[in-house]
């Protein structure tokens, strides 16, 4: 199951664990990527908590946890080379998975085709 | 710079049709519509201009010409000192220099390039200090000076080890320019001005051009395959490079050319025991620390590790201590030397000393050793 956030957050969700990482549409709107700060496994988020930093050259953005839950892998190929975010970012680019505490929280999430409506009306680069 | 309220239009340059053509992403900066960058990116755009050639509109800064209602080119100069702690009487015509205009405590109300041309002062301003320049000139200058603002003038800056090649396909004239001159040429047939300087630490040229020409200019340069439009965001990473002061982040009305570690840019014959020692505004704060020091300065910082340390990060001796001892005012990720870089100010002793220095960065502190500026070394054409 594919769940898109508003703040352009995807979440691939397999059991109970979810993938998490930047959309299209993000790593667009960012630019080129050149650091990415992840969380430590084992640190555990609310839903809407920034859980990684994301640098391009321009500025520093959050990427928030769309669900409350822990932290169980980061992407370490993410953090040795950043521009992944840029040219896979819902492949290779991937930030974090973690284990989901609560499935319900999935329900507020979007599907890919009320994402797709969001973006279509949102200002393009 | 702010961004103008969002109740307010934003301006246009003469370039607009033609960034919105190339994919430009269009920003508000100082009360403008600027290309923060184009479908390149900022990272590719920054290291084209370090190898090639890339044109930038920089038509939202402020550009103004001041005559002496004497006629006389000297005069004007003379009035201009009044100003700026720098030597105008002494500047050729057919030069620049970079120029500092100075408030009473002696800090920075704007940084400019001054340029002379027979009898006429050229002036290129800070977009966001435009308005304010000019009402102060007036102020200053008016009983002696004629000031005109030459808002349907547009400027491009052509900069890169190849805008030699790419600017004198239009101009062949432009090639015995050195570093800092400044030439009056035909380009399309109008009347324009040159000079052999610009913002990034390469070699290159800012061109000033009619309004009603200057898509025309910039499309005639970009036929060279070399040539690519640059936007606001490489130009930012670039100057940063190249350890150069950006206006209302290392530069304010609260920072002195001595804090800014601007010293070369002020002549001796302005200085204490020069022959136009002083009569600028702030001078005996100015002559005093140019003898004796100022209490802080800007320095040049490489942050270990691959963290981007920005504008606001407060700095510290050590990893655990809680005194401050200066702010970063400039900071990002240098494309060229594949790291992040950093400019800011420290207490005076820890210049000095060359010590490291830890910044906070989201609740950890991050060492960075102190650097040398520029970052990257210019390539300017002396």
């Amino acid at each position: 199951m594919l769940k898109f956030t508003s703040d352009h957050e995807w979440i691939l969700v397999e059991n109970d664990s979810a993938t998490v990482g930047i959309t299209q549409y993000a790593q667009e709107q960012l630019g080129d990527v050149v650091f990415v700060d992840l969380p430590k496994s084992g640190a555990s988020f609310e839903a809407g908590a920034a859980a990684v930093v994301v640098e391009s050259v321009k500025a520093a953005s959050d990427v928030y946890s769309p669900i409350t839950g822990e932290i169980v892998d980061v992407n370490q190929e993410v953090a040795d080379n950043p521009s992944l975010v840029n040219s896979d970012p819902m492949g290779k680019g991937w930030l974090f998975k973690m284990k989901i505490a609560d499935q319900s929280q999935l329900d507020k999430l979007m599907d890919e085709q009320a994402y797709r409506a969001l973006i279509a009306g949102a200002p393009h680069a | 710079m702010t961004a103008a309220p969002t109740d307010t239009p934003l301006k246009r340059t003469p370039l607009h049709g033609l960034h919105v053509e190339l994919d430009a992403r269009m920003v508000p900066f100082a009360g403008y519509a600027m290309p923060v960058q184009y479908a390149n990116g900022i990272l590719k755009e920054h290291l084209h201009v370090r190898v090639a050639a890339g044109l930038f509109d920089v038509s939202h800064m402020g550009q103004f010409e001041i005559r002496s209602r004497s006629k006389r080119g000297d005069d004007a100069a003379r009035e201009l000192e009044s100003v700026v702690p720098m030597d105008i009487l002494g500047l050729a015509s057919g030069r620049q220099r970079y120029a500092l205009l100075t408030n009473e405590q002696g800090g920075v109300r704007d940084d400019l390039m001054i340029a002379r041309l027979g009898d006429r002062l050229l002036i290129v301003a800070n977009a966001g200090c435009k308005d304010a320049d000019e009402i102060y000139l007036r102020e200053m200058l008016s009983k002696h000076c004629e000031i005109d603002r030459l808002d349907d003038w547009a400027l491009l800056a052509l900069q890169g080890p190849l805008a030699e090649v790419v600017l004198t396909a239009l101009v062949p004239d432009v090639r015995s320019m050195r570093f800092m001159d400044v030439r009056a040429v035909k380009l399309l047939g109008a009347d324009c001005i040159v000079s052999r300087s610009g913002y990034t630490g390469e070699d290159g040229f800012e061109i000033s051009v009619p309004a009603a020409i200057a898509e025309a200019v910039a499309r005639s340069l970009l036929k060279h395959p070399q040539a690519e439009m640059i936007g606001l965001g490489a130009r930012d990473s670039l100057r940063l490079e190249a350890g150069l002061c950006l206006y209302g982040s290392d530069l304010d009305p609260d920072t002195t050319p001595v804090e800014a570690a601007l010293e070369w840019s002020i002549q001796a014959c302005r200085r204490s025991g020069g022959g136009r020692a002083g009569g600028f505004p702030g001078a005996k704060t100015i002559l005093d620390q140019l003898v004796h020091g100022a209490p802080r300065r800007r320095v040049g910082l490489r942050p270990e590790g691959r963290a981007p340390v920005r504008h606001g990060a407060r700095l510290f001796r050590d990893r655990s201590s809680s005194d401050e001892i200066g702010i970063v005012t400039s900071g990002g990720f240098g494309p060229s030397i594949n790291a992040p870089v950093a400019m800011g100010y420290v207490m005076a002793s820890i210049a000095a000393s060359g010590a490291p220095i830890y910044a906070e960065l989201r609740g950890e502190r991050v060492a960075m050793q102190q650097s040398k500026l520029p970052f990257v070394a210019s390539n300017y054409k002396r």
